[in-house]
């Protein structure tokens, strides 16, 4: 379809996304410019290139001008490069004779200096008609899904992704780091704003999970490797010795009654601290799997070898085993949703509000154990004195909406620390304070739930708290907890001694979110969250392909919100696997076998093993490195290394690349 | 205490006295030059200084201020250092926000440039100030004053009082919210401290002179408060708390606590008495309230001190 004298002829479309691009650049002035390019036959510009007009407009050009090149001045390729090749394709064209220059995130977004966005523009376009001149015809490969599911974290998204997966007739398996599953979620007391209780509501659901025979849950477990691609991932698991057979164990904890240790020594995390665990235990009494474990860190045997070992003589199943090691498991999925959740702010971070100074300041998960029947006070909401509080001030916004420590807002603590206000009234009579820069109550049944506290007699005091202090003033708070804050409605500063104070503490990322994040490549936005391919229209998708997100590792939410998220990430692992195979990008390396030399150089850099070395075939000498397509990722590595230079990578060809980086040189005329 | 093969250069600073530690803290001069001789540091001062700038100039006439604080530095930069030791709170903060201020607002960059172009002193912005409670534990640290003590402690527990202008709003010193380093260094020489939890509040500053109700009443809830958290003495890094909170207690007295006997101390006189510093050299003699208590704490006969 070239001209008579065999030169391209490329299409130009300069899309303005609206005002996105067309507010700072002079799109007209782009596609003029772009008509002046050697081998631009046509050069247009358009409100909307992605819509349905915008990609007639190709496929007539196509036909029309007999156009064998396409470029489109947009937006991001990981938005619509894949609708452009279609539009080409539509047209008649390999879809690989498109090329994309993203004018928006690169140039529009970014700059405010609207000539200079303008000129780099121009640049930039340049730099893609002299690329796409170079563009061969390339052919896609498909390869089956593997219709098995990896789901990372064992809170309600996981579950619930993990259970609506299984109930789809697919195989899961739940990856837990903790014995047990169940998350935050099992350790809350009530839920918002129905006042349901969060125990009665999950535990059946982590029945369900253990029950259930397409899914294999690992708890005490770590994913340790990924490797592969959409729809054929290698993953690598670590299952931590918890030196209890899992098979053997049947929970009926004869073993934690026999523990030489009568009494409980070391702090329990599940009830953060607020009693004491033996070092044989079950994590608490709905743990899922019902099975125990034993802590090394606390267990005299571990410590000493010199100990009675009456728990080994209680067990009539014989599952406990001080010996067990590690246990690594390769498993291979097709897809995999992260659902590895959030983790409360550190409280000592704020030293003003004296948590770990004064003994009754607690963070409001301690407050959930407090208030719950089988917590540690049995349901008694006293302070660490043991007494029984008649004032409580409630301090919203802990580590949220501060500049000092996380700027956000965590979404559910003015919900929580409602609901916490009306247990604490319930279960004390006392007078509950709450201090809030804002009321954030919008969900169903939230602002009604406020009202209800309002009615209630919960006192509610506009203002950031800027300090909790024992220095009294006079006699009244003598032995208190003084609240200073600036009662913002009021306008005046107030002093309100109280007898606890609760911190209502925000969410954040997973200290270790960065290397889970490098572990599954994926991206973070800057706060840390776990960031989704796209906020709007693709929010449980990852940028890598065949990798969701579910629950608060992207972002912090209640649990509708991430009940609702966890079965969008689980429908859209079913679409990708029941569309059974996927196309790849044919972006992967090739060897000009007439120049190999048979060095071998390139075959240990290649990270994939993909590279062998061909000593002979079919008795006759070949003595040259091959490269096996199906295991290639192109990374390009291969070709970099090659001393001849007889590597080569399909979309990166050495002449697209250095024409377009003297295009892009090339100054304007 | 150097390594094997290491032969460490000893410390020298440039200090910058201000008119408290000429006067009113005199004992925090004496005992700071000693204990810097003690730690085996040399201090030089800067010679032909002015007024930091601090106490009404700054209200009255900012840009004067400034360039009086710049004045100072200029000569620090003049000598060839690259620091400037200012131990008073006060004048710590005027240095600190007039080369904050010269870097953000190239109106008052300007007016100081002019001033300093006037007096044909170096008009860049490039010394850095610095405190010595900031100096103690960074360029010394704890362990190494631990392994320089020769004394044991006799006294009683102390709290540690801060004040505002060392620790907000720059944050070099310490932590704004929650400083600890004095306890840090103290407890590593075997002095114990409490939690003082009015370690930052205000100690009336010139309010005592001005509106002395107001200035009195803050004293007391500090002398209180340490007290209460069961402190006996209290030791301050700045001239101005330490001279509020020592010279009111006989007002206090009179008006309210009729046993109230607190010693008020320098960080550096603490230091310098676990470093082996004499009465005198430190100052200790210029205590107005809880003298007794100090003579007692401090001067055991000599067979009954133990030397570490």
């Amino acid at each position: 379809m070239s001209d008579p004298k065999g030169r391209a002829r490329v299409g130009v479309y300069v899309c303005h996304c609206g005002t996105n691009i067309a507010g700072v650049i002079n799109v007209k002035d782009v596609a003029e410019y772009g008509a002046t390019l050697p081998n631009v036959v046509v050069s247009r510009e358009y409100k909307y290139m992605c819509s349905d007009p915008g990609q007639e407009l190709i496929h007539q050009d196509i036909h029309e001008h007999a156009l064998d090149r396409i470029v489109v001045a947009s937006c991001s390729p990981l938005l619509h490069e894949h609708t452009f090749r279609t539009a080409t394709e539509a047209g008649g064209l390999n879809p690989f004779f498109f090329h994309m220059v993203n004018i928006r995130e690169h140039a529009s977004w970014v700059h405010t200096d609207k000539p200079a966005a303008t000129v780099k523009a121009r640049d930039m376009l340049r730099a893609a008609v002299k690329r796409v001149v170079r563009h061969r015809a390339l052919e896609t490969r498909s390869v089956p899904i593997n219709p098995d599911v990896l789901v990372l974290g064992g809170g309600i998204a996981g579950i619930h992704a993990a259970l609506t997966l299984a109930k789809a007739g697919k195989k899961v398996y739940l990856v837990e780091r903790e014995a047990t599953i169940g998350g935050y979620m099992a350790q809350f007391d009530k839920t918002f704003p129905t006042l349901d209780c969060a125990a009665c509501i999950l535990t059946p659901k982590m029945s369900s999970v253990k029950a259930h025979p397409n899914i294999t849950l690992w708890t005490y477990a770590e994913v340790t490797r990924v490797d592969g691609y959409v729809g054929n991932f290698k993953v690598e698991v670590t299952r931590y010795p918890r030196y209890v057979n899992e098979a053997l164990c049947s929970g009926c904890m004869q073993c934690v009654e026999a523990c030489v240790y009568k009494e409980g020594r070391v702090p329990d995390a599940f009830n953060f601290g607020l009693s004491k665990r033996k070092p044989i235990y079950m994590p608490f009494p709905q743990a899922t799997p019902s099975v125990v474990l034993v802590d090394p860190e606390a267990c005299i045997d571990f410590k000493s070898g010199k100990c009675k070992k009456t728990c080994i003589e209680a067990c009539d199943r014989d599952a406990i085993d001080l010996k067990q090691a590690k246990d690594v498991q390769q498993i291979t999925v097709g897809s995999m949703i992260v659902a590895t959740g959030f983790q409360p702010f550190d409280v000592k971070r704020t030293p003003y509000y004296g948590y770990g100074r004064y003994p009754n300041v607690f963070t409001s998960l301690e407050v959930e154990r407090l208030v719950n029947a089988s917590g540690p006070t049995g349901g008694e909401v006293v302070g660490r004195d043991g007494k029984k509080p008649k004032a409580v001030g409630i301090i919203h916004c802990v580590g949220s909406r501060d500049k000092n420590t996380n700027a956000w807002c965590s979404r559910v603590c003015c919900m929580y620390s409602l609901k916490l206000a009306h247990l604490i009234r319930e279960h004390t009579e006392a007078e509950v304070f709450n201090f809030y820069i804002d009321m954030r109550t919008p969900g169903k049944g939230f602002e009604e739930f406020y009202q209800r506290l309002l009615h209630e007699g919960v006192h509610f005091i506009r203002g950031r708290v800027a300090e909790v202090t024992d220095w009294a003033h006079d006699r009244s708070e003598d032995g208190k907890l003084v609240i200073r804050v600036e009662d913002t409605l009021l306008g005046t500063v107030r002093r309100v001694p109280v007898d606890m104070v609760v911190l209502s503490a925000g969410l954040e990322p997973r200290e270790d979110a960065q290397d889970v994040r490098r572990l599954f490549n994926i991206s973070c936005a800057t706060e840390g969250f776990f960031l989704e391919r796209h906020p709007k229209l693709a929010p449980v998708n990852t940028t890598t392909d065949g990798i969701f997100l579910a629950g608060c590792c992207q972002g912090p939410k209640d649990i509708p919100d991430t009940v609702a998220q966890a079965g969008a990430a689980a429908s859209e692992a079913l679409s990708l696997i029941d569309a059974g195979e996927i196309e790849l990008e044919p972006n992967t390396a090739y060897i000009e076998a007439d120049h190999c030399s048979g060095c071998k150089t390139c075959i240990p850099m290649c990270p994939y093993s993909a590279i062998s070395f061909v000593a002979e075939r079919d008795q006759v000498a070949v003595n040259r490195a091959e490269i096996n397509e199906a295991l290639c990722k192109g990374c390009g590595t291969c070709v970099a290394t090659c001393p001849s230079g007889s590597i080569h990578q399909n979309l990166f060809e050495d002449d697209q690349i250095f024409d377009e980086i003297a295009g892009l040189l090339e100054f304007a005329r | 205490m150097s390594a094997p093969g290491h032969t460490a250069s000893p410390e020298r600073y440039l200090y910058f006295p201000g008119c408290s530690l000429k006067s009113t803290g005199a004992a925090y001069e004496e005992s700071l030059l000693t204990m810097f001789r003690l730690l085996g540091a040399g201090v030089d001062e800067l010679e032909d200084w002015n007024c930091c700038g601090a106490t009404s100039y700054m209200a009255i006439s900012e840009h004067s201020a400034f360039a009086l604080a710049a004045r100072n530095l200029a000569l620090a930069q003049r000598t060839g250092a690259h620091e400037l030791m200012a131990p008073c709170s006060a004048c710590y903060l005027v240095l600190m926000k007039t080369l904050d201020y010269r870097k953000r607002y190239a109106q008052v960059d300007q007016s100081v440039r002019e001033a300093l172009d006037r007096a044909g002193l170096p008009t860049t912005n490039g010394v850095r100030v610095r405190h010595p409670l900031e100096i103690l534990y960074t360029d010394f640290g704890a362990a190494r004053l631990k392994s320089m003590s020769v004394r044991k402690w006799t006294g009683g527990r102390l709290a540690c009082y801060y004040g505002c202008q060392a620790v907000r709003p720059y944050s070099e010193v310490d932590d704004p919210h929650q400083p600890t380093r004095m306890e840090a260094l103290l407890n590593a020489v075997g002095v114990p401290t409490v939690d003082y939890t009015l370690r930052t509040k205000c100690c009336g500053g010139s309010l005592t002179g001005t509106i002395p109700t107001v200035g009195v009443r803050l004293n007391y809830e500090l002398l209180k408060e340490a007290v209460r958290n069961g402190a006996e003495a209290i030791v301050t890094i700045c001239p101005l708390c330490q001279f509020n909170l020592d010279a009111y207690q006989a007002q206090i007295r009179a008006d309210i606590w009729k046993t109230l006997e607190v010693p008020v101390l320098y960080l550096t006189q603490v230091l310098g008495w676990m470093l082996g510093g004499e009465w005198k050299e430190l100052g200790l003699n210029r205590s107005i309230s809880g003298a007794k208590v100090l003579r007692r704490w401090l001067t055991a006969p000599k067979e009954k001190e133990a030397y570490v």
